[in-house]
C-alpha cells in the first residue's frame, strides 16, 4: 500500500508547484462564479465615465461608464477557456501526429517538414492571419492558437519516442513478439506523459499571451465578449485619465501567465529535471 | 567545413518550401470563396468574376501555387488589393521603422541578457541569481502591450521624461530617433532579454564546474578574464542558439510593440491589412518574417563553425 502523502511536506518540497496550483485555482473559480461575484460587464453608464476605484467600483469604471471590476472578472473566463482548450488540443494532437510518425516513416519524413515550416512562423502572425479568415469567435481564436503550438508538443512526442525506442525493454517486446500499436501503448506512450504534462503548461501560458494579443490587436474575440486584451485595447487611449481601466486587466492577464508557468516549471522539476524549458 | 555550409543550406529549402504552401494555401483553406472575401460584403457578382480572374484562380490550384512561387522567388509579392500598390513596395516603405526598432532591442537585449546572465551563473544562489532568475519568470509572463503601457505611464506620463509614442527617422537626428526607441525597445526586448539570460546562467553553470575552470582559477587567473575568455568562450553554441530561436519573439512582439507605440512599420501595416483584409499584404508579409527568421538561424548554424572547433573538423 502507498504511504499517505504528506501534505506539508509536499508544500515545503514543492513550493512552486503549490503557489501556481493555488493562485490558478482562485483565478478558475472567480471565472467560473463570474455571474454571482459581479454585475453586468456590459451595462454602459455614460454619466459615470472614468470614475477611480471607489466602493461601489472598486476597479473604477471605463470610458463608457463600464464597471471594471466586472470585466476583469468577465474577461478572466475566455482567458482561462482558451489557454485550456488550446494545450488539450495541442497535446492531443502532438501525441496523434506522434504515434502516426512512429508507425510509419514515410509519414515522419513528410510531418516533421511540415512542422519545421510551421515552427518558423510566428505564431502570433500565423494565429492572426487565421482568426482573420473566419468569423471572429471563441473557437476560432482556440483553433487559431492551437495550430501553431502543435509542431512543439509533436517534436517533444517524437523526442522521447526515439529516446525510448532504443530502450532495452522495447527491444525485449519486439524480439518477445509485441506487435508495434501494443508497444505503442504499454511502452512508448506513458514515457511520453511526464513531459507532455509540462508542456502543457507551457502552451496554456502561450495560449494565454497570445488570446491577449490577438483580442488586444482586435483580430480576436468579439468586442461584445469582455477579454483582458480587448479591455486594455478600449482603455489605452484614457491611460493617462483612467489608467485603472488598463492596469487592473494588464495585472490579471500578469498573474495568471505567471502562475502557469510557475505551476510549469515546479511540474517541470518535480516530473522531469532534464527536460530544458522550451523556448 | 563547405560540406556543413551547404547541408544547412539544403536543409532551409524544404522548410521555406513548407512555409510557402502554408502562406498560399492561407486564402484558400478558408471556408467560402477567396475572391468573395476580397471583394467584401457589398460585392456583385461581376465584380467577384473579375477578382477571380486577376487573382487567376479559375485555374488549377497547382498551377496557381507554382506560378506564385516563380513571381515570389522574383521578389514579386502581388499587389495590395486596397492600394493597388506592389506588396514589395509596401514593406520596403515601412522596413526603416522595424529594422531600427528590431536591432536596436536585439543589440542591448543580448548586452544586458549576457552580462546579467553571466554574473547570475558565476554566483549562482545569490542574490543576484535569484533576482535574475525571479525577473525571467516575469519577463516571460508580462505581455508586451502590458509592460508598454506601464512604462508609457512611468516614463512618459507621469514623469514625462520620454515620448509617449511615435516613430523619428534617423535623418533628423540621433538623440530624437533614439529617445523614440528607449520604450518600445525595453517593452519588446523583456522576454528577449529573460530568454537569453536564463540560458546564459544555465549554460555558465555547466562550464563552470568543468576541470579547466578550476585550473584556470587555480593558477591564479582573475575573475573577468576568466569568466570571458574561459568560461563564456565555451558555453557560447546553446547561448548564440536560442539568440536565434528567440528571434521569433522579437518578430511576433513587433507586430504588437509597434501598435502599442504607433510605430508605422511593417507590423502597424500587417495589422492594418488584417482589419482591411488585404490578403496579399498579409501573405507577404508572413513570408518575409519568416524568411528573415530562417535566414537567421541559418547564420546562427554556421556561426557554429567559428564557435566550436570540433564542427569545422
Amino acid at each position: 500500500m502507498a504511504p499517505p502523502i504528506d501534505l506539508r511536506r509536499f508544500i515545503r518540497r514543492n513550493p512552486t508547484i503549490v503557489i501556481g496550483a493555488v493562485v490558478l485555482t482562485v483565478l478558475l473559480v472567480i471565472a467560473v462564479l463570474a455571474p454571482f461575484i459581479s454585475g453586468d460587464p456590459q451595462r454602459l453608464s455614460p454619466i459615470e465615465r472614468l470614475r477611480p476605484p471607489s466602493a461601489q467600483h472598486w476597479f473604477g469604471t471605463d470610458n463608457l461608464g463600464r464597471d471594471v471590476f466586472a470585466r476583469t472578472v468577465w474577461g478572466g473566463r475566455v482567458s482561462l477557456l482558451v489557454g485550456f482548450c488550446v494545450a488539450a488540443f495541442a497535446t492531443l494532437a502532438g501525441i496523434g501526429i506522434g504515434l502516426l510518425c512512429y508507425l510509419s516513416g514515410w509519414v515522419e519524413a513528410v510531418a516533421m517538414r511540415i512542422m519545421d515550416g510551421l515552427m518558423a512562423i510566428p505564431s502570433i502572425l500565423l494565429a492572426i492571419a487565421l482568426v482573420s479568415l473566419t468569423r471572429a469567435s471563441v473557437a476560432t481564436v482556440i483553433i487559431a492558437i492551437t495550430i501553431p503550438e502543435i509542431p512543439r508538443v509533436t517534436r517533444l512526442v517524437r523526442a522521447v519516442m526515439l529516446g525510448v525506442r532504443e530502450r532495452p525493454f522495447v527491444e525485449a517486446a519486439t524480439a518477445g513478439g509485441s506487435r508495434p500499436l501494443k508497444i505503442m501503448w504499454r511502452h512508448i506512450l506513458p514515457a511520453t506523459i511526464p513531459p507532455l504534462i509540462v508542456q502543457a503548461t507551457y502552451s496554456a501560458a502561450s495560449a494565454i499571451l497570445i488570446e491577449a494579443g490577438l483580442s488586444f490587436l482586435g483580430a480576436g474575440t468579439p468586442p461584445s465578449i469582455p477579454t483582458w486584451g480587448n479591455m486594455i485595447a478600449g482603455s489605452r487611449v484614457f491611460l493617462s485619465a483612467a489608467p485603472w481601466a488598463v492596469f487592473f486587466p494588464g495585472v490579471s492577464l500578469a498573474v495568471a501567465v505567471l502562475a502557469v508557468n510557475i505551476l510549469g516549471d515546479g511540474l517541470r522539476d518535480r516530473l522531469d529535471p532534464r527536460l530544458s524549458r522550451r523556448m | 567545413m563547405i560540406g556543413f555550409i551547404a547541408r544547412r543550406l539544403l536543409a532551409t529549402v524544404p522548410v521555406m518550401v513548407v512555409i510557402g504552401l502554408f502562406v498560399f494555401l492561407l486564402l484558400h483553406l478558408a471556408p467560402g470563396d477567396p475572391a468573395a472575401i476580397i471583394a467584401g460584403d457589398n460585392a456583385t457578382p461581376a465584380s467577384i468574376l473579375a477578382i477571380r480572374h486577376q487573382l487567376g484562380l479559375d485555374q488549377s490550384i497547382l498551377v496557381q501555387f507554382l506560378r506564385w512561387s516563380w513571381r515570389v522567388l522574383q521578389g514579386d509579392l502581388g499587389i495590395s488589393i486596397f492600394s493597388q500598390t506592389p506588396v514589395a513596395t509596401l514593406i520596403g516603405q515601412r522596413l526603416g521603422p522595424t529594422v531600427s526598432l528590431t536591432l536596436t532591442t536585439a543589440v542591448f537585449s543580448v548586452s544586458i541578457a549576457l552580462c546579467v546572465g553571466v554574473l547570475a551563473g558565476w554566483r549562482s544562489g545569490g542574490v543576484l541569481d535569484r533576482m535574475v532568475m525571479a525577473f525571467a519568470a516575469l519577463g516571460f509572463s508580462v505581455p508586451v502591450f502590458v509592460v508598454g503601457y506601464g512604462l508609457i505611464y512611468l516614463f512618459a506620463i507621469d514623469l514625462r521624461w520620454l515620448p509617449v509614442q511615435g516613430y523619428v527617422s534617423l535623418q533628423r537626428g540621433l538623440w530624437p530617433w533614439f529617445q523614440h526607441l528607449i520604450l518600445p525597445s525595453l517593452a519588446l526586448g523583456l522576454a528577449y532579454i529573460a530568454l537569453i539570460a536564463r540560458i546564459t546562467r544555465t549554460a555558465m553553470l555547466d562550464v563552470l564546474s568543468e576541470d579547466y575552470i578550476r585550473t584556470a582559477t587555480a593558477k591564479g587567473v582573475a575573475a573577468t578574464p576568466m569568466l570571458l575568455h574561459h568560461a563564456l568562450r565555451n558555453a557560447a553554441v546553446p547561448i548564440v542558439t536560442v539568440i536565434g530561436l528567440g528571434v521569433a519573439l522579437l518578430i511576433g512582439g513587433v507586430v504588437i510593440t509597434e501598435t502599442v507605440f504607433n510605430i508605422p512599420g511593417v507590423g502597424r501595416l500587417v495589422v492594418d491589412a488584417i482589419n482591411q483584409r488585404d490578403y496579399p499584404i498579409v501573405q507577404g508579409i508572413i513570408l518575409v518574417f519568416s524568411g528573415v527568421y530562417v535566414l537567421i538561424n541559418l547564420a546562427v548554424d554556421i556561426s557554429y563553425l567559428i564557435l566550436d572547433p570540433r564542427i569545422r573538423g
